[in-house]
């Protein structure tokens, strides 16, 4: 059993739609779960459908929905504090730093991040890779284990079985009310599940019920 | 925010004229423009705080779309596709392009003090 899961990804959403049903097995377990959200989508496009946001309200709604997210998920939250879309031009090695500085507070067992290169966002990658090398600075007899996610079919213009393949089916409700909390963010997307087109609801459970992981190798 | 009427936009623009203001131009088509459709490129332009001065302002009706054209002592800003505006926090003139799902695709934002960073 774990002993502790840290959660790290840019965007509050991120987490609903990557990883929560994941994380709720986790805290059926009994396991703390944490997550380290990057920034507050603060560029997001989506404004709400219909439109309830703008460019300078969107951060403080942002935040409360991530609240509530992650209020539904269980799990405790703590906002780096980062600007959206900036991620990739920040000091990579200061940014490891940071995340180095928290995982040795909290001493997960666990590490779940984007996969570098293989995220689409900028922004995923450029954190995961952070993550990753917060993890590498550490004595290797401290490192937790990482998961790494890729959101693109190919690793390195192949494409490899994932490692972890979690169904969360049965986790499903609480995802969604995850996915739910993200006001702001989630009807366009959701919007998919609105059709009357039974394939595309089904794509679209498909895609949502399973939560896939590669397990990150360090050399050294 | 709210459909943009040009009368109400040129004359907030007008306050703005020969102060010493801050600018948020932002464009994007989305960071997953490209991967949602292959063929499709991801764009996009931002600057937020940047202080200028403009001694002209002018606002351009093209069917419901807006263009918002500033003129400095040696150089233009403009934006293009607006569509929405509001005043935010009483003195920071907002205007903004929304698609059709809403979602922003350009903004001009103009303030006397510094938008939040
Ligand atoms: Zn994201």
């Amino acid at each position: 059993m774990e002993k502790h899961v840290v959660v790290i990804y840019p965007h509050p959403d991120d987490e609903s739609f990557g990883a929560a049903g994941t994380m709720t097995q986790f805290r059926e377990q009994g396991v703390p779960v944490t997550y380290l959200c990057g920034t507050l989508g603060e560029m997001g496009r989506n404004m709400g459908t219909p439109t309830f946001a703008n460019r300078e309200t969107l951060p403080e709604i942002r935040k409360q929905e991530l609240i509530d997210a992650c209020k539904a998920l269980d799990i405790e939250l703590r906002m780096l504090g980062y600007r959206d879309k900036t991620l990739e031009y920040e000091d990579r090695g200061e940014v490891a730093a940071h995340l180095k500085g928290i995982l040795q507070e909290i001493k997960p067992s666990l590490v779940i991040t984007h996969y570098p290169d293989h995220a689409v966002h900028p922004d995923h990658n450029a954190l995961g890779a952070a993550a990753i090398e917060a993890v590498r600075l550490m004595d290797p007899a401290d490192r937790p284990t990482v998961w790494a996610q890729a959101l693109t079919e190919e690793i390195d213009g192949k494409v490899r079985e994932r490692d972890i393949v979690n169904d969360v089916t049965a986790q499903f409700d609480t995802k969604l009310q995850a996915i739910l909390a993200h006001k702001s963010q989630a009807s366009p997307m959701l919007g998919l599940m609105n059709t009357e087109d039974k394939e595309t609801i089904e794509a679209v459970k498909d895609r949502f019920n399973t939560e896939s992981f590669f397990i990150w190798k360090y050399d050294d | 925010m709210k459909p943009i009427v040009k009368a109400e936009v040129q004359n907030l623009l007008n306050q703005f004229i020969n102060k010493d203001v801050y600018i948020h131009l932002e464009t994007t088509n989305g960071a997953y423009a490209s991967h949602l459709n292959e063929n499709a490129y991801n764009v996009g332009a931002y600057i937020r705080n940047a202080k200028v001065s403009f001694d002209q302002a002018k606002i351009v009706q093209d069917g419901n779309i807006f263009r918002v054209g500033l003129k400095m002592e040696i150089g233009w800003i403009y934006a293009e596709g607006l569509t929405d505006w509001t005043m935010h926090e009483e003195t920071k003139l907002l205007m903004a392009g929304h698609d059709r799902e809403g979602r922003l695709m350009v903004s001009l934002q103009i303030s006397e003090t510094p938008f939040s960073y």
